[in-house]
């Protein structure tokens, strides 16, 4: 389950640009690989990262992975219904599973289109 | 279950498995050269022989002396229990087993253990304990940092030494820059630490009661450490912790304690235990082992490790930490210890040891020259400043049997004449009477 009317990142997050806004969560492959999740680590509304810095990591059942930044900007808001339900990402990571919103700084670079991703995810699914 | 690793007959097993022949084809790929060439080792000797050598050595420690050295470790009565019950065959190893089809026995004893430090501290989380309490401090400063994002860390000089070396060391190849604000006169300095913090700051280290005796409440430093989002961690004594206000109840953020003063012997510096707590903001970055009670698939209550992800195991360099081995038997001895006393019990022996020490401050003080160092309240221990320097006190009493304490001079600048006396439950009256007078004498 690749939306086409998003970007990717190779390290397994999904982008929804709407002008200086994007939204970022986790895509379904991911999700699927970590297994039930129980916790969702997420930085505070104000920090800024650059795109590809670590902005936090999502626990599961089985692993604790990292979770990066698609795009470089500040947070503005961040999906605090995970704290208590990180099982949202899980059931609907492109919709209430979604983690946080940046306001961009620049041009986001080195993004996938879907089809770019489904090959990366075939890649690895190997 | 047994904890021999495997018998013959598993290994011939396991290597008709994979078709090998021998343990030493297995191991072909390492040549010769790289094998160790001795292990240097002397010939065997009989029971008996063994049994007389180590006992001509054993008798050469001074078992039998009146010992008044506290400074972090403390000489309190352990109930026949505690050994009786960890020396159970189902407890008694070095390894702690953690499966829980196999160890459901371990697994609630720890999770017992847990729920006896979170009330003894006040606080809402506890781990399964790391090896003592310098290393719980070492792991709660961690947590901080990873925490924070932030590399400042305030540490109080009325924090034990013995811990402020430990930090050093575990810290010397880590990017973190120690803030050392210094004791007055024996005393934590609260306005200075409060003046050190700032929005760089990861951590507050300080310690209840310091290690000069005094009591302290850190409610208001606690709270301006949350208001610059520095994460309050305080080293706690067990066994006065009955009687002071909690850790949790001053709002800590973590507490860490050592272990040993429930129910371990003193026994030359270890095995002791580490106690590790936290509130439930820091919990993901507790690390070590956490024992947490489910239902399993019909409903029975069950024990198993919880939250493993943050763990070495699964997360390798990215784990809290790779130094995290718990105590199980030493945190065993402490649930004992804990049960066997209960809340009274602990009380007893914590107000027993107070009165002592004040016993004992003001049979010191009484001795022309002897001055208090420790102002204010004070619990089990104390410091007073002698007219000469306390090694020289040290080293006339303890020939004669009786310990005076610890000298200051080791670890301050200035405090060369300083002895820090400790009282436990075990400290007679005709002890402390004893001690009093052999001081006068060795003062004149």
């Amino acid at each position: 389950m690749i939306p086409d009317d998003l970007l990717y990142a190779k390290s397994h997050e999904w982008v929804l640009i709407e002008g200086d806004i994007a939204t970022v969560g986790i895509t379904d492959f991911a999700q699927e690989q970590l297994g039930d999740l129980t916790f969702v680590e997420l930085p505070e509304v104000g920090d800024t990262f650059e795109a590809g810095s670590e902005m936090g990591s999502v626990e599961s059942v089985k692993a604790a992975s990292e979770i990066y930044s698609p795009v470089s900007g500040e947070v503005i808001e961040v999906n605090e219904s995970l704290e208590d339900n990180p099982e949202k990402v899980n059931e609907e990571p492109y919709g209430d599973g979604w983690l946080l919103k940046f306001k961009i700084k620049g041009t986001p670079e080195g993004l996938l289109d879907a089809d770019e991703y489904a090959t990366v995810v075939e890649s690895e699914a190997h | 279950m047994p904890y021999v690793p495997h018998t013959e007959d598993e290994v011939r097993e396991m290597l008709a498995v994979i078709g090998v022949d021998s343990v030493e084809d297995l191991f072909a790929e390492i040549t010769e050269d790289m094998r160790p060439q001795s292990f240097d080792l002397p010939e065997g000797l009989s029971e008996m022989e063994v049994l007389s050598k180590l006992e001509a050595m054993a008798a050469k420690n001074t078992i039998n002396s009146v010992s008044f050295l506290g400074a972090g470790f403390y000489d309190h009565y352990i109930p026949a229990a505690v050994d009786a019950l960890t020396m159970r065959g189902e407890f008694y190893t070095a390894y702690t087993p953690y499966q829980p089809e196999a160890s459901q026995g371990t697994l609630q004893a720890i999770f017992e253990y847990q729920t006896g430090v979170t009330r003894l501290l006040g606080m809402e989380y506890a781990n399964a304990s790391v090896y003592d309490g310098g290393t719980a401090l070492y792991e709660a400063l961690m947590m901080a940092v990873r925490k924070t994002k932030r590399r400042k860390v305030i540490v109080s000089e009325a924090l034990n030494p013995i811990y402020r070396v430990m930090l050093d060391s575990y810290t010397s190849n880590l990017d973190i820059e120690f803030v050392t604000v210094p004791h007055k006169d024996g005393l934590t300095d609260i306005p200075g630490l409060k003046a050190a913090l700032d929005t760089d700051t990861a951590a507050l280290l300080v310690q209840n009661p310091n290690f000069f005796g005094s009591i302290n409440d850190f409610t208001e430093l606690f709270a301006a450490a949350k208001a610059v989002k520095a994460v309050s961690i305080i080293s706690s004594y067990p066994v006065l912790q009955t009687l002071l206000k909690t850790p949790g109840a001053m709002g800590a953020d973590i507490a860490v304690a050592e272990g040993q003063s429930l129910g371990l012997p003193l026994s030359f510096g270890g095995p002791y235990l580490g106690i590790m707590t936290c509130n439930k903001e820091m919990i993901r970055q507790m690390p070590g082992r956490i024992v947490g009670r489910t239902e399993d698939s019909e409903g029975r209550t069950g024990y198993v490790l919880t939250l493993q992800a943050r763990e070495q195991h699964i997360r390798r360099q990215k784990a809290t930490s790779n130094i995290c081995s718990n105590q199980s038997l030493c945190a065993l001895r402490a649930l004992v210890h804990m049960c066997a006393l209960g809340e009274l019990g602990l009380k007893r022996a914590a107000r027993i040891s107070v009165e002592r020490a004040h016993i004992c401050a003001e049979r010191l003080t009484a001795i022309p020259g002897v001055k208090m160092l420790t102002k204010g309240a004070f619990g089990n221990e104390f410091a007073v400043i002698l007219p000469v320097n306390a090694y020289e006190v040290i080293a006339k009493l303890t020939e004669r049997g009786f310990v005076p304490g610890f000298p200051l001079g080791r670890y301050f600048d200035g405090l060369e004449n300083g002895l820090l006396v400790a009282c436990t439950e075990k400290t007679s009256e005709e002890q402390i009477g004893i001690f009093a007078e052999m001081l006068r004498g060795a003062l004149k």
